[in-house]
């Protein structure tokens, strides 16, 4: 219990700080910080997973993230039929191409020596191949783009519950890390930094303008829920009965009984929103769990000791007989795949899907913040890290704006430096977590709850 | 004629763009190169400097251009630029004494310092927005054209126009002032030796005598300018915004390794030929047919190998196939 008292009291401090933002701001924003909060620890941890327990640098968190938005789209849209009579064939004639492509090369890959000869037949397999697959899916995408551009123009999803995409965005993720990881985890490590980062790009590129996969910059909004609707919840029985009983106190001082009527409306359409979040609370809380107890006990068992081995030094633990390039691809595939339902979630809880917004700066540096922050290597400290970044983030522009009211108290309000700083708050999140970041790599390279490993 | 207009279009659209943006990305490159193979890291703050440096250039110019200072065709940025340079190197010393000169004694795994320089890169993005803010902004001032489209269609009397502007032909003979300068620096001056030497085997230099103070001193003023000047010149060309300057940190970074991570002759190298594959590769070439075949042959659709969408996925497709098939760069990197 001592031991893990560190733990619980940056836990305990950080839970009082939300609570806190919830008396003096609101609960509203108070639960939206927490849910962020939640689904940056799904993020941590997937990272963590990877650098704290692998040393493995991926710097394509974006990536991921954007594919497991991008499941929540495909499998809880309705699907539109009259796009796929449109141009499905089409599509779905150039996906058979690009599988033969692939099982073309492989054979060829397989089949012959190394030798020029092979890498210009590769080469002639794959030129041509994505020449007939322009061919055949270019009247294919420009039918589906032109059914009704403004409302659809893409083939649409499933029509399936939106939380198995949380299952299938793991899936998304866990595959292109599993291309990934074939192609580039040999490189060395700030090669592989770079490596990471510039795929991620390319999946963004890809996600912004295939549009009739993904509707593109068009965004694609209003997907379903998991959750009840606010409107509906205003008008359901048992949910005001609910908000009448919890505010009873304030509402029995209230004697005019068509102002409590308007008190009790304004206290129902709070109260909705509040309940909404805490349903999404609820169900990210669910998964940080499961994910904590798994990776908690993956951490213990032989195979997480094996990995921390080969973390440690890669040749000790080759010549130990460890399979260390096979390790780090499937560490690789299942760090990517958390991030994936992460961003499923995400998805999820925006209910909507816009490719433009996922940027690098917001999507893989700062999850690296959080986890250098919180502590590499423990899942308590990626999750703390999590928490506490997100926190800073978002609450980084009323802090700054109170510092720099504080510092220039004694200038006018129209005094042009004042205009100007306080026009600037936004960004001194940046400032923020760079400095944060920079102290923490200095005094405490291990992060907030350092990494914590007993040898018996 | 057909031919000479086909050339003239290729010139316009692809030759003189490609070449300017190429000058651009070379110059990061460069930067990148250096700070790798002489401080050992891979620098992600590099966007971010070139930035920084590009807001004081554009803050002189302001300064000047309210002070009446001007060169008259020319663009007022040219004098801000030394000012600049100063003011640049002595950032990258600041940051390096408060921060990276810590991990290097220590000596810290690279990995370490990369994630220190995305310290760095969230500070300096955080210092220039909050001075000069997140908009675009235009600095140049002068003459915008050095050849008019339609001054070169009259004087050649050819179906398409040849526009240079000023801009490109600054950049590209700023680049090539600034490269053979380096490249003389680095091969014939004892410091320039000593720096090669220190990159190419670090404990040895030391023993032979090699303050490694004042080389690491140098690669970040030699950083400093190429950043200034960099940034600069791609600001005047294009425009300021914090935002692509940030992302152009990955075509940087895919020259610096195409051309062998190091290696800052392949860094030269590697900023055109992540500049030319780029634009060769989104370019459409609908005209360009109309002119070389006959009518019956003429193409309906715009032949374009990628949309221009795809322009950065380009370079990282390039960089990737380079990274498997040659992993230290098409010319060999780690050797400055």
């Amino acid at each position: 219990m001592t031991k893990n008292l560190n733990v619980i009291a940056a836990y305990t401090i950080m839970m009082g700080l939300i609570i806190l933002v919830g008396i003096f701001q609101s609960w509203n924003i108070a639960l939206s910080i927490f849910n962020l909060c939640l689904i940056s620890a799904v993020m941590t941890m997937g990272a963590n997973i990877q650098w704290g327990y692998a040393g493995l640098i991926n710097f394509g968190i974006m990536g991921y993230t954007a594919l497991g938005g991008l499941a929540a789209v495909l499998i809880s849209v309705d699907p539109v039929q009259e796009a796929w009579s449109a141009g499905g064939s089409n599509i779905l004639l150039s996906l058979l191409l690009i599988v033969g492509m692939v099982l073309g090369v492989r054979y060829v890959l397989k089949k012959y020596e190394k030798s020029k000869v092979r890498t210009y037949i590769i080469a002639t397999i794959i030129i041509a191949g994505i020449i007939i697959i322009r061919f055949v899916s270019e009247p294919g995408i420009e039918a589906i783009e032109e059914v009704d551009p403004a409302k659809t123009g893409f083939l649409g999803g499933l029509g399936l519950p939106i939380i198995f995409s949380w299952i299938v965005g793991a899936l998304f993720a866990g595959g292109l890390a599993f291309v990934i990881g074939k192609v580039a985890l040999g490189l060395r490590a700030d090669y592989l930094a770079i490596a990471t980062l510039l795929i991620s790009e390319i999946v963004i590129a890809i996600i912004k303008h295939e549009d009739w996969l993904t509707r593109g910059v068009k965004n694609v909004i209003g997907l379903k829920r998991p959750a009840p609707y606010e409107v509906n919840l205003q008008q359901t029985d048992w949910f005001i009965n609910l908000v009448e009983k919890f505010n009873s106190s304030k509402l029995n001082l209230i004697t005019d009984l068509t102002e409590r009527q308007a008190a009790l409306n304004q206290f129902v359409i709070e109260g909705s929103s509040i309940f909404v979040k805490l349903c999404y609370s609820g169900l990210f809380l669910i998964v940080v769990i499961i994910l904590l107890i798994l990776t908690q006990k993956a951490l213990y068992s032989p195979w997480g000791r094996m990995m921390r081995a080969i973390r440690d030094n890669e040749e000790a633990a080759n010549a130990m007989g460890k399979n260390v390039v096979k390790q780090h691809l499937l560490i690789f595939v299942l760090g990517s795949a958390i991030v994936g339902i992460a961003g499923a979630m995400l998805v999820t809880q925006d209910g909507l899907f816009t490719p433009g917004s996922y940027r690098p700066m917001r999507y893989t540096f700062l999850i690296w913040v959080m986890v250098i922050v919180g502590g590499s290597g423990n899942n308590f400290g990626a999750i703390l890290g999590g928490f506490v970044v997100w926190f800073l983030w978002i609450e980084s522009a009323p802090i700054g704006l109170y510092l720099v009211n504080l510092t220039t108290t004694g200038l006018a309000d129209t005094h042009f430096l004042k205009v100007h700083l306080i026009e600037s708050v936004p960004y001194f999140r940046f400032l923020m977590m760079g400095i944060g970041l920079l102290l923490i790599m200095r005094y405490r390279p291990k992060g907030i709850l350092p990494e914590k490993i007993e040898i018996k | 004629m057909d031919y000479i207009n086909a050339i003239v279009l290729l010139l316009n659209y692809i030759f003189v763009p490609a070449l300017a943006y190429g000058s651009q990305l070379a110059l990061g490159a460069i930067f990148v190169t250096l700070i790798y193979g002489i401080l050992r890291f891979a620098n992600f703050a590099t966007g971010d400097m070139m930035s920084f440096g590009t807001m004081v250039t554009i803050l002189f110019t302001w300064y000047f251009q309210s002070l009446g200072i001007s060169l008259g065709i020319l663009p007022t940025a040219l004098i801000a630029i030394p000012f600049a340079i100063i003011f640049m190197v002595g950032y990258m010393l600041l940051i390096d004494k408060f921060v990276f000169k810590y991990y290097r004694v220590s000596k810290s795994p690279p990995v370490q310092l990369a994630m220190v320089s995305i310290g760095v890169m969230f500070v300096t993005q955080a210092v220039v927005r909050i001075i000069i803010g997140p908009s675009d902004r235009r600095f140049f001032d002068g003459e915008k054209f050095l050849i008019k489209a339609g001054e070169f269609k009259e004087m050649t009397g050819l179906n398409e126009g040849l526009a240079v502007k000023s801009t490109q032909v600054i950049t590209i003979v700023v680049t090539l002032i600034l490269v053979s300068t380096l490249f003389w620096f680095l091969n014939k001056t004892k410091t320039g030796k000593s720096m090669r030497a220190y990159s190419d085997n670090e404990d040895l230099a030391l023993l032979s005598g090699i303050d490694p103070k004042k080389i690491v001193m140098i690669t970040w003023i030699i950083a400093g300018v190429l950043a200034t000047i960099g940034g600069a010149l791609y600001g005047l060309d294009k425009s300021f915004k914090p935002f692509t300057y940030f992302n152009n940190m990955l075509p940087i970074f895919a020259a610096a390794i195409v051309g062998g991570i190091g290696n800052p002759f392949g860094a030269f190298l590697g900023g055109y030929v992540i500049a030319f594959s780029e634009i060769l590769l989104t370019y459409a070439y609908k005209k360009f047919f109309m002119y070389l075949l006959p009518e019956s042959l003429e193409p309906n659709t715009l032949v374009q190998l990628l949309s221009t969408d795809y322009k950065f996925a380009v370079s990282f497709s390039i960089l990737v196939i380079v990274l498997l098939y040659r992993p230290s760069g098409i010319f060999k990197g780690k050797m400055l």
